[in-house]
């Protein structure tokens, strides 16, 4: 397993161990011509294979030592920061640095009549660039060729790019952009997914597509419900739920500089968690081969998704006007700019009808799922796929129908934020699972424990699951270190008599870690270790760093493995240039795909020492030095590299939807306790807790303060923020009234972690970014239920939704199932 | 217009116009990028800077109002290369996640602390709750600070 070959020395010269077949090189590929291993052909069996995976991972965990995955060592990068002089890209100024703007259109669909120039502005002083600058294509490639970099004849939504304007004056910019007046001809714009359906506005695509960027229909073993699983259940309850946009609001804007040679092509470097997205972006924006299109991250303040798509458009910008001006170009945002004009985490829609047995079994489901993509199709499918797979959550569904699709509206684009559609259709299920509960008379948590998968059981996608799941002990113990029961209780016999009702609920959810279905197989990862002259190991990869702590783990696992100390190992800035592709740095990914492909490089970077440097087993880290550096003189450069090998047990079927859609979950069961003041009609969290079985844990305080950091997130997204859009613009741009946590409103967030090692990941870690996300809000508004009696099926859920609910006059200050007022339908099967 | 300060226990003459933004007179003139702009409105304070001791931020001061004043960035506090006190917490209780709102917490928890030596959690999610941060959800900056009071980064 796990060969590959290696080279030794610059240039051509390496000269392969094993020689293995040839490969396609997609143009997603590094530029460098670095050979990456392929993995043999295993003709084990996937079990005894997976098998064979597990008990390798804890020899080499147990042989070992020190111990330095599972401690918590400072952050790599950690002295830089809290020094103040790590370097953001704004923190940064080129020689004979321009500073370039964006013009944007003022109104959400239209055609361009005219753009005139105000004479009042020295416009010789100014690049000025529009579409037809564009050397290649005029389009930001995400997955389909539908985005303009620019908008040329028609404008589709508010503040789509226009015009491009630099200056070596920053100051300056703002009342150039005020200066150019654009005229339309204004078209009917459309702003939500029921507007989108139906089709009245024709705004993207054609025939069946028409407004539909994509649908999927998952359904378990391509049955459909049969007919009479509805006749005969003894309920059948139907709910619809909702939620809203949430902006990243990352403290960093998006911001990016560009240069451009034309012997060398363009550079582009900036804020932004995958470096090969922008250079495909660019080679198409360019028409240049991948190698004249060079990405370099800098240190960038936090992301969330926001920096995973976004980058194409700000970063092919920035290198038009370094083109046409000469000159480096830097283009940042500021905060009213990012929010207006940046993506968001789609609105979405999802109704929910279940056919339920009188002793609480699930017998079918059948849930419609829609997102608001925005005006074009950015990543609206992947994310609308991760939506579909999460839908039916944690649960055995003997019947289960997804149909899901992602719709136009003349919003600015929404994109990839954490959770990539999993946390709105995990609110509608765990909402939806305490109707049922209701409806069938039993407690949140007992209908649940009849419902859980569990190890053997197979998912609606029909993935079997092999690896441990224990849904039943993660309730049990969340129950227990919440003091659920007993909360639940007090709450009840105090509330009565208290202008404060106070409640507790929870969720319980899985999130898959890595691309969804054959995306990993499709992209391939590529990781390198190579020596440094001071005979250090050096990590080489294209996963970045933007606060969740990949630099840290990645070095833990390869000091691990190396059998050095944590301090010995260094990781390369993401430079296209000089890290091969190992692959976007999203989908809770990083610490499994590319930490397993670190520890494999790091295997080989030992056995090769060995081999061909006498280094002794065991070593000690002098005897890794000498080794290393007698290595670099005598032989040449050493660098390994390795590529992903999917498990032999994964297989996944676009067309049937159906296979394993993940190779890994975590599991968890969240608790919010809730506080609704029936005078300001606020809702406050006053207490979280968090129980997940995320496999291993890497290290602790940075896992731990993943999880907070994203429950922080779910209690804006569920509380707090509310994107107002006025005519397809962001009416509330600012810091000042989209309105996240600050410390004063967070409650404790309890955090336990339960570590069943994956076969999949680095030391048996898998995901942990996007869990988080998923359970606050489903949980709180559980908890706001048991607290106010009343079913809010909404988020985000702010004072005035609350206020209005409680005095509305037909009321009853409990909650009603008449579907008049209960806004979810609920029927009763006739039988 | 020419302003006279003292900038980390350095006199400084700065030329540059009134209405200057300082954060802007920091980080363009003296290239004192440590203070960061997030909003530019005043609510994030990843641009937070000390001036007289009293915990300010930079985007909203024109530079006019630093004439005679004592400032203090996150440049400032690091004494000959060894991190101060509230730094080293910071790091190792895991406060500082991608590191942007960093610079403006470790001086609001320095105000902080000089107003409170042994600050409550109360008194700690109030000094600090003109600085947001997104990636934290708070838990490990309450640590680090509590750390740093019992180590005494008072003084």
């Amino acid at each position: 397993m796990n060969t590959s070959y290696l080279r030794a020395g610059k240039g051509e010269g390496g000269t392969p161990l094993k020689q293995l077949g040839t490969q396609e090189k997609s143009t997603h590929n590094h530029q460098l011509n670095r050979d990456c291993s392929l993995p043999d052909t295993v003709q084990t069996t996937p079990i005894l294979r997976a098998w064979v995976d597990f008990v390798l991972f804890f020899t080499l965990l147990m042989a070992r030592t020190p111990q330095i995955v599972g401690q918590s060592p400072p952050r790599k990068e950690g002295v830089a920061k809290v020094l103040g002089r790590a370097q953001y890209v704004d923190d940064i100024v080129l020689p004979d640095m321009w500073f370039g703007a964006t013009v944007r259109s003022t109104i959400p669909r239209g055609r361009i009549t005219s753009i005139t120039f105000d004479p009042g502005i020295p416009w010789h002083e100014f690049t000025i660039v529009s579409a037809a600058d564009i050397p290649g294509e005029n389009c930001i490639v995400h997955l389909t060729k539908d985005h303009p970099c620019l908008a040329e004849t028609h404008v589709n939504h508010a503040e789509e790019p226009v015009l491009l304007l630099a200056h070596p004056n920053r100051a300056v910019l703002p009342a150039a952009v005020a200066a150019v007046h654009i005229t339309y001809e204004v078209l009917p714009a459309i702003y939500s997914i029921e507007d989108s359906e139906k089709k009245e506005q024709i705004i993207w695509g054609e025939g069946d597509q028409a407004n539909t960027f994509k649908t999927y229909l998952m359904q378990k073993n391509q049955v459909p419900i049969p007919d009479e699983v509805w006749e005969k259940a003894d309920f059948i309850v139907e709910g619809e739920y909702r939620t809203g946009a949430q902006e990243q609001l990352y403290i960093e804007n998006n911001g990016v500089i560009a240069e451009y040679d034309a012997e060398k092509g363009v550079t582009v470097r900036g804020s932004m968690q995958c470096p090969f997205y922008l250079v495909h972006a660019l080679t198409l924006v360019f028409n240049l081969p991948a190698e004249k299109c060079r990405v370099i991250q800098t240190e960038t303040g936090g992301a969330f998704g926001g920096k995973e798509d976004f980058p194409s458009v700000i970063g092919s910008h920035a290198a038009l006007l370094a083109m046409k001006s000469g000159h480096s170009v830097k283009l940042c945002y500021d905060r009213s700019e990012d929010m207006a004009a940046t993506t968001k985490r789609h609105p979405s829609r999802t109704r929910h009808r279940t056919a339920v047995s009188k002793d609480g079994k699930l017998l079918a489901g059948e849930i419609d799922f829609a997102i608001d993509g925005g005006a074009y199709a950015t990543l609206s499918p992947v994310v609308l796929s991760r939506g579909t797979i999460h839908a039916p959550g944690p649960y055995n569904w003997p019947y289960i129908t997804v149909r899901a699709k992602a719709m136009a509206t003349n919003i600015p684009p929404h994109g990839a934020f954490r959770g990539f559609g999993a946390p709105q259709s995990i609110f509608a299920l765990e909402r939806h699972m305490d109707k049922i509960a209701k409806v069938v008379g039993l407690t949140p948590e007992e209908f649940r424990r009849r419902n859980f998968l569990s190890t053997g059981d197979r998912t609606a996608t029909n993935q079997l699951l092999s690896d441990p799941v224990d849904m039943q002990h993660l309730l049990k113990r969340a129950l227990k270190e919440s003091n659920y029961h007993a909360k639940r209780k007090q709450f009840d016999r105090e509330n009565p008599t208290s202008t404060i009702k106070r409640g507790i609920g929870f969720a319980s959810f899985f999130h898959g870690a890595g691309f969804t279905g054959s995306g990993e197989r499709r992209l391939a990862s590529e990781v390198a270790i190579d020596i440094t002259s001071e005979g250090r190991p050096r990590i080489l990869v294209s996963s970045t760093e933007f606060g969740q702590g990949t630099n840290t783990i990645l070095c833990q696992v390869a000091a691990q493995t190396l059998g050095l100390p944590y301090e010995e190992v260094l990781i390369a800035q993401p430079d296209t240039r000089v890290v091969p592709n190992s692959g976007p740095t999203v989908a809770s990914r990083t610490a499994m795909i590319v930490g397993k492909l670190v520890e494999r490089a790091s295997t080989q970077v030992l056995e090769r020492l060995r081999a061909e440097a006498d280094l002794p087993t065991p070593h000690t880290s002098t005897d890794f030095k000498r080794a290393a550096i007698h290595y670099g003189e005598e032989i040449g450069r050493l660098e390994v590299c390795v590529r992903y090998e999917s498990p032999g047990n994964i297989f996944w079927d676009d067309d049937t939807y159906s296979g394993e859609a993940y190779p890994a979950y975590a599991w968890a069961v969240y608790v919010a306790e809730v506080a609704v003041d029936t005078t300001t009609y606020s809702a406050t969290v006053t207490n979280f807790h968090t129980i997940q079985e995320v496999g291993k844990v890497l290290h602790p305080i940075l896992a731990a303060g993943q999880i907070e950091g994203g429950v922080a997130q779910g209690i804006g997204y569920a509380l707090y923020e509310k994107c107002l859009w006025n005519n397809g613009h962001m009416a509330n741009n600012q810091m000042t009234n989209y309105i996240m946590p600050t410390s004063a409103d967070l409650p404790p967030i309890h955090v336990t972690f339960e570590e069943v090692p994956s076969p999949h990941g680095a030391f048996g870690a898998k995901g942990i970014g996007e869990l988080p996300m998923d359970g606050p809000a489903p949980a709180i508004l559980n908890a706001i239920e048991h607290a106010t009696g009343i079913s809010f099926t909404e988020i985000p859920l702010l004072p005035e939704d609350i206020f209005e609910r409680m005095t509305r006059p037909t009321d009853t200050g409990t909650e009603s199932l008449d579907p008049a007022v209960a806004g979810p339908i609920f029927s009763e099967a006739t039988v | 217009m020419t302003i006279t300060c003292v900038i980390n226990n350095k006199e400084k003459n700065i030329e540059a116009p009134p209405m200057k933004r300082l954060l802007d007179v920091l980080r363009e003139d003296l290239h004192l990028t440590g203070a960061k702009e997030g909003c530019g409105e005043g609510e994030c304070g990843a641009c937070a800077v000390l001036i007289n001791g009293d915990l300010v931020n930079s985007c909203l001061v024109p530079v006019l109002q630093a004439e005679g004043a004592e400032i203090t960035t996150i440049e400032g506090l690091a004494i000959d290369e060894r991190l101060h006190p509230i730094q080293q917490c910071f790091l190792e209780e895991g406060g500082a996640q991608c590191g942007i709102c960093t610079p403006g917490m470790v001086l609001a928890t320095h105000h902080l602390l000089d107003k409170y030596a042994q600050p409550t959690l109360l008194q700690i999610q109030e000094g600090l709750n003109g600085n947001l941060c997104r990636c934290t959800g708070y838990m490990r900056i309450f640590n680090a600070v509590k750390q740093a009071s019992l180590v005494g980064a008072a003084e």
